[in-house]
């Protein structure tokens, strides 16, 4: 069965087979990952553009790895999105990228919607990897891989997702995918760093990280951008850590099977304190390991592969 | 003369242009100054209405006869929120493509924002633009800017500009920020009986938002403008408008807040009108979904509940006038990122059909009261003598196809710019006929 989707723009509206047959196309190509040789042929010929408007190190490399699994043919583009405002326009770029004859895109991009804007510049396959607070798909796409490879299940899960979900793609890529997912998902945040409007998140909400870790089995801490305190969001760093940083002292009546998670880079100490972040709990470099296996799934199957199946990867 | 494609014609116009004797029959004369709503034969000469009568007036030799059978024929409409973009950026409008695409979208006159390059904030501009009107399709009231540059700070000559014809002041775009600035500005514009044209938004709320702050722009995650940015500085300009007994125009109103302070206001005996603008009672911030800058203006599309308050508003005379807030823009400004894409929309070729459609076709107005709030009211508001058909007024005249079914195709536009928020939208009722002093500047079919 082949994906109902075309592009991967965002997880909102992804069905749940489209999610299932991406996880399980994923732990296929995990187990690829774990051979001596580590490279498949199934996109021999393709040419991927990574267009990354954005700074991104893991999610850049963890797509260019994913592209040479597959034996595609990467083509990095970087650019801050200030230097391009003075030059071309991104439609301009795009279509003189597609003039090359190039396959699929992977974007990453300060402002939201960038990846739906591309579908309507070019025939180009598009895989979002970031546009502005919108949505990181693939991260949450790794997520639940990680998540589903511990516990063996997603349904019916609690996961507590803690931080700045005002400013958070992986926040909303995360609530959505994991309801789909039939999972129960808590957002926490001060109220300054959660937006005003939440219904159409569609999951429960609070500012109390005690109520949102009771009984979860994941938690899942954010990034702590430093300049949010700067432009009166919250007031200082110690009160922060004071209120949301993950330590052990609030984690003691958590189950010891509670997983710790977050998507990279740690403000160690801040949002999550290190003994936490290096304990047995912490499956943050999972993460970054099933990032590359998540990544050639969705390239695969949006690249013409069609069933998570052995033989066909 | 000007034609386009599917027939519709632009006529060159001045002031010394002859001026026919023009007969317009069988037409459903709308003219709620005088109580009018009957089928009437109108007759104009020499610029001026000279008769209106049920029986064909006697002694009155036409050169041109208008059979407006089903049709409406109103004063001519005035749309007092429209953005010129001449002088400063003439790629996107100029003073003739726009007062083109007023003629076509039935007005007969428009005021222009001084939001131009340079600003509208001194008399040589305001003279600039009425010189530049003169052999234009239709009557331009220039807005003189409240501000030097509207920057905020040192106010414009309000006495020359007027002096010079301009109706009124705003420094539309952005508000007067400083609270006792626009107390002074207020206060002075008491002086030439001119209304002051309040932009309302908080700067400050606004915090550089690009569409409005709802659970759709939570999902979409584009920053958003709160709707309270609005309300703030609505509230504080009706309250400094009722204490310093100035006049105050409240511009674009788009939020059910505004809307109710505005009701409020005006229970208390406040000097206060207002506007909203067509794609306020049509779309909603729902219909961003697909992030469509043709849809990105500001104030931003706000909620379906706002929507609706807004068609209350104008329902029970809270809005006094419906504008369009024509705003040109470049493609190449608006086929960019969501959040890069300039705000604005064009309007003046959409504003009636659209006004019709929405409004008057789903009785949320009578006939009647659209000519209120697209002729009557604005020329009060920016006190001029139109907004009749009284016998001597000057014979500007719209007549009206309320029941014509077309489609909206922006490559047929007057205005230079495309970017409409109705591109492909199924409208009833255009303008077919536009006469300005007497003379026809704009037919539908050219014939």
């Amino acid at each position: 069965m082949p994906l109902g989707i075309q592009h991967l723009l965002g997880l909102h509206g992804v069905s749940e087979n489209d999610i299932q047959l991406i996880l399980d196309t994923a732990d296929n190509f995990y187990e690829v990952l774990q051979r001596e040789i580590k490279l498949v042929p199934t996109l021999r010929g393709k040419t991927v553009v990574n267009l990354f408007y954005e700074n991104s190190t893991r999610t850049r490399l963890s797509f260019e790895l994913a592209e040479k699994r597959l034996s595609a043919s990467p083509l990095n583009f970087s650019a801050s999105t200030s230097s391009v405002k003075k030059g071309e326009t991104l439609k301009d770029t795009i279509r003189n990228i597609e003039a090359m004859k190039i396959d699929m895109v992977v974007v990453r991009h300060s402002s939201p919607g960038v990846p739906y804007f591309l579908t309507q510049c070019t025939d180009a396959i598009i895989i979002n990897a970031g546009d502005g607070f919108h949505e990181h798909p693939t991260q949450a796409l790794l997520d639940m891989m990680t998540i589903r490879r511990h516990f063996k299940k997603l349904a019916g899960l609690k996961v507590a997702i803690i931080g700045d979900v005002l400013h958070s793609r992986v926040a909303r890529s995360n609530a959505w995918g994991m309801k789909t997912m039939g999972m129960d998902v808590t957002l926490c945040a001060p109220p300054t760093l959660m937006p005003q409007h939440t219904d159409s998140l569609g999951v429960t909400v609070t500012d109390n990280i005690f109520e949102a870790i009771e009984g979860a089995d994941v938690i899942m801490l954010l990034r702590l951008q430093l300049e949010r305190q700067t432009s009166g969001l919250f007031p200082s760093v110690r009160e922060y850590r004071e209120l949301y940083g993950v330590d052990l002292e609030k984690l003691v009546n958590v189950p010891d099977h509670t997983l710790i998670m977050h998507p990279g880079p740690i403000n160690r100490g801040i949002e999550l304190a290190s003994n936490v972040a290096d304990s047995e709990r912490s499956v943050i470099l999972d993460q970054v390991t099933n990032g590359v296996a998540v990544r050639m799934a969705a390239l695969y199957l949006l690249g013409g592969g069609e069933s998570g199946d052995e033989e066909h990867v | 003369m000007y034609k386009k494609a599917n027939g519709q014609t632009i006529y060159p116009y001045g002031p010394e242009s002859p001026k026919p004797a023009i007969l317009i029959k069988n037409g459903r004369v709308l003219d709620p100054e005088n109580a009018i709503d009957d089928v009437l034969f109108v007759a104009i000469k020499e610029g001026k209405i000279v008769s209106f009568s049920t029986e064909e007036p006697e002694e009155f030799t036409p050169d041109t006869v208008i059979d407006a059978a089903g049709k409406w024929v109103t004063p001519g409409l005035v749309d007092l929120h429209v953005h010129l973009r001449e002088p400063g950026r003439e790629d996107k409008e100029t003073i003739i493509s726009g007062t083109q695409a007023a003629a076509a979208g039935g007005f007969t006159a428009i005021a222009c924002m001084p939001n131009t390059n340079p600003v509208l904030d001194e008399e040589s501009k305001i003279r600039y633009v009425i010189q530049r009107s003169e052999y234009c399709s239709c009557h331009i009231y220039p807005v003189g800017s409240i501000t030097k540059g509207l920057e905020g700070k040192v106010l414009s000559p309000f006495g020359e500009m007027v002096k010079a014809g301009a109706k009124a002041v705003s420094d539309d775009g952005r508000s007067v920020y400083n609270a006792n600035t626009m107390r002074n500005a207020l206060n002075y514009a008491k002086s030439f009986d001119i209304p002051v044209m309040c932009h309302c938004e908080d700067p400050d709320l606004a915090n550089n938002g690009h569409m409005n702050e709802s659970v759709v722009s939570t999902r979409l995650g584009v920053r958003g403008i709160p709707s309270i940015s609005e309300e703030v500085f609505v509230a504080r300009d009706i309250m400094l408008a009722e204490y310093t007994g100035a006049r105050v125009h409240i511009c674009h109103v788009s939020t059910a807040g505004a809307v109710q302070l505005i009701r409020w206001a005006k229970k208390r005996g406040a000097k206060v009108t207002c506007e909203t603008c067509p794609h306020y009672f049509v779309f909603t911030d729902e219909d961003l979904e697909t992030y469509d800058t043709h849809k990105k203006m500001n104030p931003p599309l706000r909620t379906p509940g706002d929507r609706e308050a807004i068609i209350a508003g104008l329902a029970d005379g809270t809005i006094d006038i419906i504008v369009s807030d024509h705003a040109p823009h470049c493609a190449e400004e608006k086929e960019v990122e969501f959040d890069e894409a300039a705000f604005g929309v064009i309007g003046l070729e959409t504003m009636l059909g659209v006004s019709i459609t929405h409004l008057v076709k789903k009785d949320h107005l009578s006939p009647l009261d659209l000519v209120k709030k697209m002729s009557v009211e604005p020329n009060k508001i920016f006190g001029l003598n139109g907004g009749s058909l009284s016998v001597d007024s000057t014979a500007d005249v719209t007549i009206i196809d309320p029941d014509a079914t077309w489609t909206v195709d922006p490559s047929l536009f007057y205005s230079k710019s495309r970017n409409s928020a109705f591109e492909g939208l199924s409208l009833q009722g255009y303008a077919a006929t536009t006469i300005l002093n007497g003379k026809v500047v704009f037919d539908r079919t050219g014939e």
